[in-house]
């Protein structure tokens, strides 16, 4: 059987570096030769002649060596792009912010173009007064910021049927994190007035596909922001520019982008996006709607199929990213060996509520062979679970909120792929 | 009050910003700007409007506004979703979801048809139109006759397949108190590969860094500029109506392609074709009319193009455009300037 590999390549990569080169011509900056690493023992242009002044780029871009860290669309997932979703590179990132321009995108009419003038945001339905707020009024209410991920509820989702796409980016990448400043959603209700009758919100977009989901009033009082910044600058164009929902810990469809409406009602719409799709059906054919948390969940990220090992023996860095949406990550474990056995991981910092946790397990790789796995424990006790597990409970067929543990084969070349063990 | 008391005052409101007191922000929303943006219907009925639709009606409806992606039956085009069939699969390895085979509530169709269809021209259709359109879905699924007419008396007499299939997200009865496996030592015995994801191969290529596409390709191609030597059409150019008609070149968009890297796709790519020979795509499948034209040497310019896009089916019978056509002369003439800035 031949098998097409599509991952990074590693052995390219480590004759480009040298490591496994030693009679090619190059040097490992760790291993120099007898004469010495040319970088540093020959003048080199860059340390002689003048780079860009300032101003060369108003607005800067990472720089071109970076141009591969970038969103990917998966083409046979969807018909068009116009209603569609691309994928974070989470395999090249650290840390736990997700830059804005390589944060995944999700369009259901395409990412439309709506000035701060043009904007209009209405709360309608059980409330006092009926109200239109301008972009302009919005920054006129108290604010918050607060770091929060956003999970399409498909991520993971090709997955449940076995093992498919050969990339964390691809298997993870439906999710960013970010710190959105806004105004509270309870803030904006209470100008209004809530009627004492008033038991669900549904909110709407501006764009075309106007994406409305109902949201039970006990969230919208809780932390929902109604937010336009991110990470420091306005929203991008694709994430909801100037205005969109952020409601913490819930499945990403339901942050609603370009938010235009606001309406407050006795029972839930029933829209297309919280009945024919973000449900979940079971082996018998009967379906769980309303299933709008994001379950604790984590994946290494580094080592990956993107990311080989490609400096040898020794010293190695594994990496990945934990979440809930049920509060705090309070633990990571990783195992090399499939399971066998877990290590606990070192915490970058310390969880935080519905907000990417970044850990790292240090180890001296020797070359083996590895089942990698991650394994996130959140504040309420409850550890994610395997793929067996969850197909035990919901069998093949619920497409959404597959939270499973994920494994990446590393080989001895340092190449990693996506397999599912038992 | 003294400064010093007005100043406490403020620091507390500041600790305490979301005080129950209301800051007076906004304005009051007028009714008429309600009843344009409260569109969303309820399962019980609440928002539908009065009006009434049949399947006859809806099946030319349909054909016009919804089958260059549903197809001419409901049953779906490519990738885009097949609205028809399905029935009893839910419980099949790969289920067909449809709206007869999985949508609980009929409301739900009525409401996204009309608040966010047809894809590229949403919110065009009258609301007896849509009733037709849901006619003909339920037609389509075999729920109803030929006969039939949707309106809101019947509306809520109609029963949909799956109306009892869901149910209220349980995890926390059936997952939450199970998911607790905490083993670190010993857990398992064996660790074998069951399945790989290479075997399946369908990973998009990895594009090295020297092969990232150009970033500049968006942005260039959200200004075109008009091409000078682009013959008899390029003469009459004006630019001020190609930049309205980029605007109504959105309803066009779901189905044709322009500019850079343009490729076909339900419809052919449009560069070049003002001035062009009608059916002159040689990748593409036209229809029988729009072939034969080719054959009489027809040409798409300002006049043939106008009277096609006013009424794709009356200038030619049988064509794959599933496009109602443009309303307004001055959309025509602006988006034939538009097609004229891509030659």
């Amino acid at each position: 059987m031949t098998v097409s590999f599509k991952g990074k390549n590693a052995s390219r990569r480590q004759f480009l570096v040298g490591a496994a080169a030693a009679g090619a011509g190059t040097v490992a900056a760790g291993a120099a030769a007898a004469a010495g690493d040319p970088l540093i023992t020959e003048k080199q242009i860059w340390a002689q002649a003048t780079g860009d002044g300032v101003d060369a780029v108003p607005y800067g871009m990472p720089i071109k060596y970076e141009s591969d860290v970038v969103r990917r669309n998966v083409e046979w997932l969807t018909a068009d792009t116009i209603s569609s979703i691309n994928f974070t590179p989470i395999h090249a990132l650290d840390g736990t912010i997700t830059p804005q321009g390589c944060a995944f995108e999700r369009h259901h009419s395409g990412a439309i173009e709506l000035t701060k003038d043009d904007y209009r945001l209405m709360i309608n339905g059980l409330v006092d007064t009926p109200l239109v707020f301008t972009y302009d009024d919005l920054m006129r209410f108290p604010r918050e910021s607060h770091v929060y991920f956003c999970e399409c509820a498909a991520n993971t989702g090709m997955e449940w049927a076995g093992s498919q796409l050969n990339g964390a980016q691809f298997t993870h990448g439906m999710i960013h994190n970010m710190e959105y400043i806004g105004v509270p959603l309870r803030t904006i209700l209470n100008e209004a007035g809530i009627k004492p009758e008033a038991t669900w919100v549904f909110v709407e977009g501006a764009d075309a596909s106007s994406n409305g989901r109902s949201i039970p009033m006990e969230k919208a009082l809780d932390d929902v922001l109604v937010a336009f910044k991110a990470n420091g600058e306005a929203l991008r164009k694709e994430h909801g520019y100037p205005v969109r929902l952020v409601v913490p810990g819930w499945e990403g469809n339901m942050w609603v982008k370009w938010l235009r409406r606001i309406e407050l009602t006795t029972q839930p719409v029933e829209s297309r996006e919280e009945t024919s799709k973000y449900t979940d059906t079971m082996e018998d054919g009967s379906s769980r709607k309303h299933t709008w948390v994001m379950d604790a969940k984590s994946v290494v990220t580094s080592p990956s199929p993107q990311a080989p090992i490609t400096h040898g023996k020794g010293p190695l860095v594994i990496t990945g990213l934990a979440w809930s949406g049920r509060g705090a990550i309070t633990q990571v474990d990783v195992t090399i060996d499939g399971g066998k056995n877990w290590q606990v991981a070192r915490l970058a910092a310390a969880g935080q509520k519905m907000a990417l946790t970044r850990f790292y397990l240090e180890i001296d790789w020797q070359g083996e062979e590895m089942y990698l796995q991650s394994r996130a424990h959140d504040e309420t006790g409850y550890v994610q679970p395997t793929k067996t597990q969850l197909r035990d409970v919901r069998g093949l067929n619920s497409i959404y909120h597959n939270n499973c543990i994920q494994t990446w084969w590393v080989k001895s070349t340092g190449e990693a792929e996506n397999v599912e063990i038992s | 009050m003294s400064k010093f008391l007005n100043t406490v005052i403020a620091a507390m409101l500041l600790a305490t910003p979301v005080a129950a007191e209301k800051l007076g922000l906004g304005r009051a929303a007028l009714p008429e700007e309600i009843s344009a943006w409260d569109l969303d219907i309820s399962p019980d009925g609440t928002g539908l409007p009065v009006g009434s639709g049949s399947v006859l009606d809806g099946e030319e409806i349909f054909s016009a506004n919804c089958a260059m992606c549903h197809g001419e039956f409901a049953e779906g085009v490519d990738n885009w979703p097949k609205l028809a069939g399905g029935m009893d699969t839910l419980d099949h390895d790969d289920p067909l979801k449809t709206v007869g085979s999985y949508w609980p509530h009929l409301s739900t169709a009525f409401d996204y048809i009309r608040r966010s269809m047809p894809f590229g021209n949403a919110q065009s259709l009258t609301d007896d139109e849509v009733f037709a359109i849901v006619a003909y879905i339920l037609y389509s699924n075999d729920l109803v006759d030929e006969d039939f007419e949707l309106s809101n008396e019947n509306f809520l007499e109609v029963e949909m397949p799956n109306a009892d299939g869901f149910f209220v997200d349980n995890r926390d009865e059936t997952e939450y108190g199970a998911f607790n496996d905490t083993c670190m030592t010993d857990c398992k015995d064996t660790v074998e590969i069951t399945m790989r994801a290479a075997v399946l191969d369908v990973t998009p290529e990895e594009v090295g860094a020297d092969q990232a596409p150009a970033q500049e390709t968006a942005a260039a191609s959200e200004a075109p500029a008009p091409v000078e030597q682009a013959g008899p059409a390029a003469a009459s150019f004006d630019a001020a109506m190609a930049e309205d008609g980029e605007k109504v070149f959105k309803k066009c968009k779901a189905c044709h392609q322009l500019g850079d890297g343009a490729v076909n796709k339900t419809g052919p790519v449009l560069n070049g074709i003002v001035g062009s020979a009608i059916g002159a795509n040689a990748d593409f499948k036209y229809s029988k009319t729009l072939s034969s034209m080719n054959a009489d040497g027809m040409v798409w310019d300002d006049a043939t193009l106008a009277e096609f896009l006013a009424a794709p089916k009356k200038f030619a019978k049988g064509t794959k455009m599933s496009f109602a056509g443009l309303k307004q002369d001055d959309d025509i003439k602006n988006v034939i300037e538009y097609l004229k800035s891509h030659q």
